[in-house]
């Protein structure tokens, strides 16, 4: 069994330890009983935003949580080491220092900065001194279709190069075909690949079409040792939803049930606005509870989120709506 | 207060009250004290008593207690605005039901957080259930109103419609009432529950924006006392009730014989059934709508939990969990799931019902407010014999026990007096739709829970009550036909004559009783003779143990339900083909009974068992536009066991009518003939023996209407009973089945052309069946 405490944040406290998820066997008739009623869970979704709100102060403090589980993401084309380098010093200065300061929070930074595999280096690098992770995107991303050697060599190269975590896609063909053992065995390599760096698991829900696919999947990713499961690699044309993501939270939580460990969940593109992150949080806290508050466990996949939480905050220290040119550009 | 930074860590959910004070600057205007709304105008408030908000106990406004010269007032005001109302046509009254879907959508808020403070609902439920399904049946029913006049030619409204409505869901309740009788026509005397008048104060007050005619919708408050006048007001034509099955009971004995029309929506104990290849997460998330929804203080309520034995234990466990996550608290805050109990009075009720049961008492481990609130509860490890398995609670109770089969689970479901709602969950759809018509309820959910919508049909069966709410079949209940209908005169027997004229060898008419023919277990016989002084035969006298006996029989042929539609009407076009071969036996036998010539009743009695037949396999079910992605089938089934007194006119013919429509439909009756001329019905057995139908599903018991009529309206396990007799039995019959509330359709007296299009036809399909509405979402 492999463990890794990681080292806490030191601007975050508390800090909540877990032991790493260390996988366990493929259980296929687990996996063939697993059930997903699209239509409950459509349900069950749609109401939440109804039954829960947070307001004012807890309202600001809960936005700036959410800045601190943000993986601040650039994944396009036509990223550069400029480009990448300012997105790093947005992730150590998220909101304007002097409104952190005011509430509170004087060192507040995002969860980890997340980038190609040419990228990581620019970005630890810029990221040298702060306690901020860089998290690169392998296995031929978005699409998982390049050589199986490659891709495990590319988990190699980025975590030689300074990735703390990985996040890797899998092949969507093993579970539309049902080909669990395959889907298992790809991520078990995958985990191993990683060594010491963290494993996030993307199923990218929305090629995955059916609710009990995305169920299924998240189970055999974590029996086969994810660290964390992610919906999306915001390429799909549907990215995080919140019924994908109540069908995964309710499989970690089965899983922890039955194994003892807690896997992560991270849910990516798509969530844009702060309100939409509340929501995210809420459901966090309602299905999982609080370990599934702090960075170690949640996160999201993010880029515009931020500044839309950055101009709601400071409409809570002014009573102005805000600009997005008040805030800096990440 | 809690810094960022502390709540930062803790993340811990703050207030998010929602805003009161337009609702309270409602009230002040109104200078916190309200009168009767009669006639467009608040009355003067008088005798007036406190409306507290639940959640705080601090008193709302006062209103007036409804005394019987106000109902009186209310009445006469609605009378008087009824012709006009109903003459300004449905497309004219569709106009003004939009305006008050219109207007409940731009008070939307209003409306929710009155409701809220009134009653101790969530603000979620008020703002985001209560209130748009309000609307939503306003919507609905403008449509209705406008095709009504197209749609259903030959119906009148039923004139001033009397509304005595619950707490649980005060607008709702009002809107599901209010809508339908106005759309049909009829004015309306409305009594709101004495716990939560507001809303419905502030509905009448609105709807003067909606150019509704003085008069046409009238608001009584008060207690339970203004209820009885409502109900017992001789100006009152229609009831409908919706609260306990003992407050509908008694008004089921109040209006017994009086004429009115009556709709009952009563209590419940609703099967939640989970089996084991169900998507458990969602059906513990279906539970918290079933049963934590209004603190399950709901009808229908999914409060009898029944989950398969092998997956019990993890459910049970998973639920708790969820339970403990429910957040409790002030019913205006936009963070809870479960506010106050309605009144104290309620809550004690509660208390008093938990305290003491047996099995496993398990409180959700959520923060519970001073005052009248009541935790989430679970009492598992319940057998079918404990009381709280039964007794509908009305509280935030859940009850549970496993089984082992799908056929124990609908044994389970139906060991009930109660027949409201079901809920099952299966990722199977065979065993779903398996289930689904076998469990006894008006509505059934597949994979879900507590969804309503005002096109498709709610209410249920046995204790719960009688008569639908929602689309067509809901707006029937408002309407009645325009055809003028005569007293009914009583034919006479034929008294012994002072010769008897004896001819041939002695024949027996018996009883028939499950297939075989039997002697009448008084041992009491009667002559028959013909108008000529002819003895004709003797009839047994049944007594109320061959009623017992026939009703056995009845039950025993339950197989007859579940033949199709085309084997029914196999069987109904041989029983014609059988009379025909002796029709000029029977039209003899009729002129013998009668002195009047019989073979164009006989004829007109084949052609209605043909009329039958064909209607056996096409009187189809609906499938309802549900404003959701859900199939929402309105299934026509069988109503039971059905006690019918024939008619005393048209022998032969009147017996038939009630007969074929019965069992075409899948019902198994128990007929009692003709009084003065049972003659062809005793012949006609011979028939039914020569005709394939199983036995018990036709059986006939000989009689005195009046010794008959009290057994078979009193038989609990009776499930509609029917009387066309001349007797005056009506009110005895109403007030008789108010035992097990079983439908009745009684003549009042009034009689019934047989040869004629009054004779059969959808009435009677109607009275036949019970609509079962089945919501099946679907969707991968």
């Amino acid at each position: 069994m492999q463990t890794d405490i990681r080292t806490p944040t030191p601007n975050l406290l508390p800090q909540l330890t877990h032991a790493r998820n260390p996988g366990m066997v493929l259980d296929l008739d687990w996996v063939a009983s697993v059930q997903a009623n699209t239509s409950a869970i459509e349900r069950r979704a749609a109401t939440l935003g109804g039954r829960r709100s947070v307001k004012k102060e807890y309202q600001a403090a809960w936005l700036l949580k959410a800045i601190s589980l943000i993986d601040l993401t650039t994944l396009s084309g036509d990223d550069t080491p400029g480009r990448v380098q300012r997105l790093c010093a947005k992730a150590r200065q998220p909101v304007r220092a002097e409104m952190l300061q005011t509430l509170g929070v004087p060192n507040l930074t995002v969860g980890a900065v997340c980038v190609y595999h040419d990228m990581v280096e620019t970005a630890v690098r810029a990221l040298e001194g702060s306690t901020i992770p860089v998290a690169a995107v392998s296995t031929g991303f978005p699409a998982g279709l390049s050589p199986w050697h490659l891709r495990l060599a590319e988990i190699g190269e980025s975590v030689k190069v300074g990735a703390k975590e990985i996040d890797i896609v899998i092949s969507r063909r093993h579970v539309l075909t049902g080909n669990w053992q395959a889907l298992y065995d790809e991520m078990r390599e995958m985990r191993a690949a990683c060594g010491a760096a963290h494993v996030k698991a993307i199923l990218a829900t929305g090629e995955l079409q059916t609710l009990r696919n995305v169920a299924r999947a998240s189970l055999v990713c974590m029996m086969a040792g994810a660290d964390f499961i992610k919906t999306s690699t915001g390429k799909e044309a549907v990215n995080a939803t919140l019924p994908v993501s109540l069908t995964m939270i309710r499989a970690i939580r089965d899983y922890e049930a039955r194994t003892g460990f807690k896997v992560g969940y991270k849910p990516a593109g798509g969530i844009s606005k702060a309100k939409d992150a509340l929501l995210y949080l809420a459901l966090m806290k309602d299905e999982l509870g609080h370990p599934w508050l702090q960075p170690e466990l949640f996160r999201f996949g993010a880029s515009s989120l931020l500044g839309d939480i950055e101009r709601q905050l400071e409409h809570y220290l002014t009573g102005h709506y805000s600009a997005a040119n008040r805030h800096a550009m990440g | 207060m809690s810094t960022v930074r502390e709540i930062f860590d803790s993340m811990a959910y703050g207030p998010a009250p929602e805003g009161h004070a337009e609702a309270l600057a409602w009230i002040a205007a109104h200078q916190g004290r309200f009168g009767h709304w009669i006639g467009g105008a608040f009355t003067a408030p008088a005798a007036t008593f406190e409306t507290r908000n639940p959640a705080t106990g601090k008193v709302l406004a006062e209103v007036s207690q409804g005394s019987g010269e106000d109902v009186a007032a209310a009445v006469a005001t609605a009378r008087a605005a009824q012709g006009r109302w109903a003459r300004i046509g449905g497309a004219g009254r569709a106009r003004v039901l939009y305006a008050l879907a219109r207007l409940v959508q731009k008070h939307a808020r209003l409306f929710a957080v009155l409701e809220t403070m009134d009653n101790g609902k969530p603000i979620r439920e008020s703002r985001d259930i209560d209130i748009p399904l309000v609307a939503r049946h306003f919507y609905y029913h403008a449509g209705l109103a406008q095709l009504l006049d197209s749609e259903k030619p030959g119906f009148v409204p039923m004139g001033v419609c009397g509304a005595v409505i619950p707490w649980n869901f005060p607008l709702l309740m009002l809107a599901w009432k209010v809508a339908p009788a106005l759309a049909a026509g009829n004015t309306v005397v409305l009594k709101p529950a004495e716990y939560t008048p507001l809303t419905a104060l502030l509905f009448a007050e609105i709807s003067r924006e909606a150019g509704l005619p003085k008069g046409v919708l009238n608001i009584v408050t008060g207690d339970g006392d203004t209820g009885a006048a409502v109900v017992a007001h001789p100006g009152v034509d229609k009831i409908a009730f919706t609260g306990s099955t003992s407050v509908g009971r008694k008004i089921r004995t109040a209006t017994a014989g009086s004429g009115k029309a009556l709709t009952l929506e009563l209590g419940g104990k609703s099967p939640y059934i989970v089996f084991d290849d169900a998507d458990i997460d969602s059906a513990i998330e279906g539970l918290v709508d079933a049963i934590w929804f209004n603190g399950g203080q709901v009808c229908c309520a999914g409060s009898r939990l029944l989950v398969q034995e092998g997956i019990a234990e993890r459910f049970h466990a998973k639920l708790k969990r969820r339970m403990d996550g429910l957040r409790m608290g002030d019913p205006l805050d936009k963070c809870i799931d479960v506010g106050a109990i309605v009144d104290p009075v309620q809550l004690e009720t509660i208390k008093g019902l938990v305290a003491g049961t047996e099995g496993e008492v398990y409180h959700a481990a959520c923060a519970v407010p001073e005052g009248c609130f009541y935790p989430p509860t679970l009492i598992s490890g319940l057998h079918a014999a404990s009381k709280l398995m039964q007794e509908e609670i009305f509280g935030p109770v859940l009850v549970s026990t496993t089984f082992r089969t799908p056929g124990e689970a609908v044994d389970l479901a139906n060991n009930s007096r109660y027949g409201l709602a079901a809920s099952i969950w299966t990722e199977n759809v065979n065993l779903a739709l398996d289930m689904a018509p076998k469990v006894k309820a008006g509505v059934v959910w597949v994979n879900s829970t507590n969804l309503f919508d005002a096109a498709a049909g709610f209410g249920g069966v046995r204790e719960s009550g009688f008569g639908r709410e929602g689309g067509w079949e809901g707006l029937m209940a408002y309407l009645k036909p325009a055809a003028k209908v005569k007293p009914l005169a009583a034919p006479k027997p034929v008294p012994a004559p002072a010769e008897a004229v004896v001819e041939g060898i002695d024949r027996t008419a018996k009883l028939y009783i499950g297939g075989k023919q039997a002697r009448p277990d008084g041992g009491y016989s009667q002559a028959i003779w013909s108008a000529k002084g002819k003895l004709l035969g003797h009839v047994g006298l049944g007594n109320r143990k061959d009623i017992r006996n026939a009703v056995e029989a009845a039950h025993a042929a339950k197989g007859w339900g579940k033949a199709t539609g085309h084997n029914k009407a196999q069987i109904l076009y041989y029983i014609g083909e059988n009379l025909s071969a002796r029709a000029a036996e029977f039209a003899a036998r009729i002129k013998d009974q009668t002195g009047k010539d019989g073979s164009a009743e006989v004829e007109a009695a084949i052609n209605r068992l043909f009329t039958y037949a064909a209607w056996a396999d096409k009187y189809d079910g609906q499938v309802k536009q549900v404003p959701m992605r859900a199939v929402a089938l309105a299934m026509n089934e069988p109503v039971g066991v059905i006690g019918a007194l024939c008619p005393d006119e048209s022998p032969l013919l009147g017996l038939i009518s009630v007969m074929a429509p019965a069992i075409a439909m899948g019902n198994a009756c128990v007929l009692v003939p003709s009084e003065v001329a049972p003659l062809p019905a005793t012949d006609f057995y011979q028939v039914l023996e020569t005709s394939d139908l199983p036995a018990g599903v036709v059986n006939i018991v000989t009689g005195s209407h009046k010794e008959l009529a009290k057994p078979l309206a009193g038989h609990l396990d009776v499930d509609a009973l029917w009387s066309f007799s001349s007797a005056r039995l009506s009110g005895l019959i109403e007030a008789e089945a108010a035992g097990n509330l079983k439908r009745t359709w009684v003549n009042h007296g009034l009689a019934r052309d047989w040869m004629g299009a009054a004779g059969e036809g959808r009435a009677f399909l109607a009275q036949a069946t019970e609509i079962k509405t089945i919501w099946v979402p679907y969707g991968e």
